[in-house]
């Protein structure tokens, strides 16, 4: 086998465990738990919200202006972990160009905050 | 096994930012961010002319810097930047002009339409610099992951463009036929990369280049590089619009407002063939014999297909629309002659075709008037009798379009056919001559449309009363605003004048060339 492969094994056998681990807790709970099906019981789950028949149901716009402003400050972490963990390496240099990307990310929310697409209507 | 990546994070290497050499890109996105932070600030109703100045103000000032960068490769010769992400030469300061002259008159062209349609504020301004920005990343680019990136810039921002008027169904369909294309082809691209990079371990175009030539010269299998090749020519072929990757163009530019077509036409293309050119012409040159022969089918199918369906198309819009697929059958013309009169005739085509669409689409968001539905052919029926200056200008844009000399769009036509020819590809030399003639053809027809009086008006008595009555109806609504007229004087001066006077401009074009000894050539 060839060190490329070799390098790929631990992915391989890692994701044997991962498939042996969840297939066999679910195999052992089937055994073991009692089975007593009621028509509740069988309703879609989701998230507690009763599941409301057809999928072209509306949603409030403002959960999709709120998801964007999320994402944008889920980007923002994305990129922030790995310069806090260099930051000694990045330096100077580093610290001023994430500076640039918080002010431009920031930019971003004052525009949403002045479009008062904070304001919950 | 993980042990080599936990040694390479402890000796991280810092790029080297020369921020001097991309200072066109770092002004517009600067640009488009002041502009923000300014409309975020004041808040409220501020005149419109405000964001207009200040769109063309910097969108100049890039195109000042680009100047400023071509003194500086005068001096110094070209070269890179930025750890060799991105290549500075004359075809990079080139584009800049192309991508900053679309901005400054797209922008003077938006600020009259987005009055009319109730559509203000600086959102469309910030939006075109902003994807200008990418379109010049991807000129300056000398590495595929950047291409990519700009690629990815330039296309979000226009997908918004597209569907910037909110109130049409058309806008937000073609906002949303162009961004399932778009995302399609940009994967399609990204898959050409990373294809690429498995055949020769670099995402630079100078390493690629260099290391498909050694590869080449040692008769190694180049099976995943042309897989790659054909990816990427797919993925840029949509965004250039090149049959049979244009079906999205017809409809998307109809849909779109006026000016935001006209951009798209005008700045999109062109970084879409920056990027090609780049890649085909500079990266993958060692595999030429590979692509020769896909870009002669794609630009005779290209020149064939735009030219022919734009004859039936009853629609002023969709019918530039294939215009546009026609031109982009020249310019790969160009490509296809790989050569550095190619090259520069291609790029000259461009520069000139940004102008010459730009206009046409200025005098087109107003003769469609409120709703930016009147777009029909017959709308411009008696257009000299309403609107003389208005018909002018428009003929001579089209008869640039159509190659008439005398015009820059004569001069473009003959440098790629002149550079085919001199390649001894004269099979598509005599294509694209005899498609120029086909596409006279509509081109012709409009031009006699609007010279020809409505129903109802007596051709040679105009001023009767029936004939009156007639005019003013059908002039209510079409106004020309000051900024609009600017954009259309502008691209009209730039057709005659560089036509005319044609020296500096093809000159320069032969020296913003892509071809240079330097590193990796």
């Amino acid at each position: 086998m060839s060190a490329f492969l070799r390098d790929y094994l631990l992915v391989v056998l890692f994701a044997g465990a991962a498939i042996a681990f969840a297939g066999g807790s679910l195999t052992l709970g089937r055994l073991i738990r009692p089975s007593r099906p009621t028509a509740q019981k069988h309703v879609v789950y989701e998230s507690g919200v009763d599941p409301v028949p057809g999928a072209w149901a509306q949603s409030q716009i403002r959960y999709y202006l709120f998801a964007l402003l999320f994402v944008m400050f889920d980007v923002e972490a994305v990129f922030i972990f790995p310069w806090a963990v260099n930051l000694e390496a990045l330096g100077v240099f580093g610290l001023v160009e994430m500076l640039i990307f918080i002010f431009i990310l920031a930019l971003g929310l004052v525009y949403a905050w002045r479009k008062q697409v904070l304001r919950w209507v | 096994m993980s042990s080599g990546l936990v040694s390479q994070a402890t000796t991280l290497v810092l790029p080297h930012v020369e921020y001097s050499r991309f200072l066109p890109i770092l002004i517009l996105i600067g640009g488009a961010m002041g502009i923000l932070l300014l409309a975020s600030l004041v808040g409220g109703r501020v005149p419109e002319a405000w964001w207009t100045t200040l769109s063309v103000a910097t969108a100049g000032a890039a195109g000042i810097a680009g100047c400023w960068l071509w003194n500086d490769i005068q001096r110094h010769g070209p070269g890179t930047a930025v750890s060799d992400a991105l290549r500075i030469d004359g075809f990079s300061v080139w584009f800049t002009f192309v991508i900053c002259s679309a901005v400054v008159l797209f922008s003077l062209m938006a600020d009259g339409y987005v009055q009319r349609e109730r559509l203000g504020g600086p959102e469309i301004h910030v939006l075109a610099l902003l994807s200008a920005s990418g379109g010049l990343l991807m000129a300056y680019a000398n590495d595929l992951l950047v291409l990519f990136l700009g690629l990815e810039i330039l296309s979000i921002a226009l997908y918004v463009l597209a569907g910037f008027h909110r109130r049409r169904t058309e806008s937000g369909e073609a906002a949303m036929k162009y961004f399932v294309l778009g995302a399609f082809s940009s994967a399609i691209f990204l898959y050409g990369v990373a294809l690429i990079y498995g055949a020769t371990g670099t995402t630079r175009l100078d390493l690629v280049n260099r290391t498909l030539g050694d590869m080449l010269e040692a008769g190694g299998d180049r099976k995943l590089a042309l897989a790659g090749m054909g990816l990427m020519i797919v993925g840029l072929g949509f965004k250039v619009a090149a049959v049979p990757f244009h079906t999205w163009t017809p409809d998307v530019y109809q849909g779109s407002p006026s000016p935001v077509t006209g951009f798209m036409a005008a700045a999109a293309k062109a970084a879409g063939f920056a990027g090609l050119l780049r890649v085909l012409a500079f990266g993958l040159q060692p595999l030429h014999n590979d692509w020769r022969p896909a870009i002669w089918a794609l630009a005779v199918l290209t020149l064939v297909a735009g030219s022919v369906l734009a004859i039936v198309q009853t629609d002023v819009k969709r019918m530039l629309a294939y215009s546009s697929i026609n031109h982009a059958g020249y310019v790969l013309v160009g490509l296809h002659a790989d050569s550095a009169a190619g090259v520069a005739g291609a790029q000259y085509y461009l520069l000139t075709y940004a102008f010459t669409v730009l206009g046409s689409f200025a005098v087109v968001s107003v003769v469609a008037r409120q709703g930016d539905e009147a777009t029909r052919i017959e709308d411009y029926r008696g257009l000299y009798l309403r609107k003389p200056l208005l018909a002018v200008a428009f003929s001579i844009l089209l008869a640039a379009q159509a190659g008439v000399p005398l015009t820059t769009g004569f001069l473009a036509k003959f440098s790629v056919i002149r550079a085919a020819t001199t390649a001894d590809d004269y099979s598509l030399g005599i294509v694209a001559m005899l498609v120029t003639a086909v596409a006279a053809f509509f081109y012709l027809r409009l031009i006699v449309t609007m010279f020809t009086a409505p129903e109802g008006v007596d051709e040679d008595h105009p001023e009767s009363e029936g004939s009156v009555a007639v005019l003013t109806r059908e002039r209510t609504g079409m106004r020309v605003m000051p900024a609009t007229a600017a954009t259309i004087a502008v691209s009209v001066a730039m057709t005659v004048g560089a036509g005319l006077w044609a020296g500096p401009l093809l000159d320069f074009a032969e020296r913003a060339t892509i071809f240079f000894p330097g590193p990796g050539r």
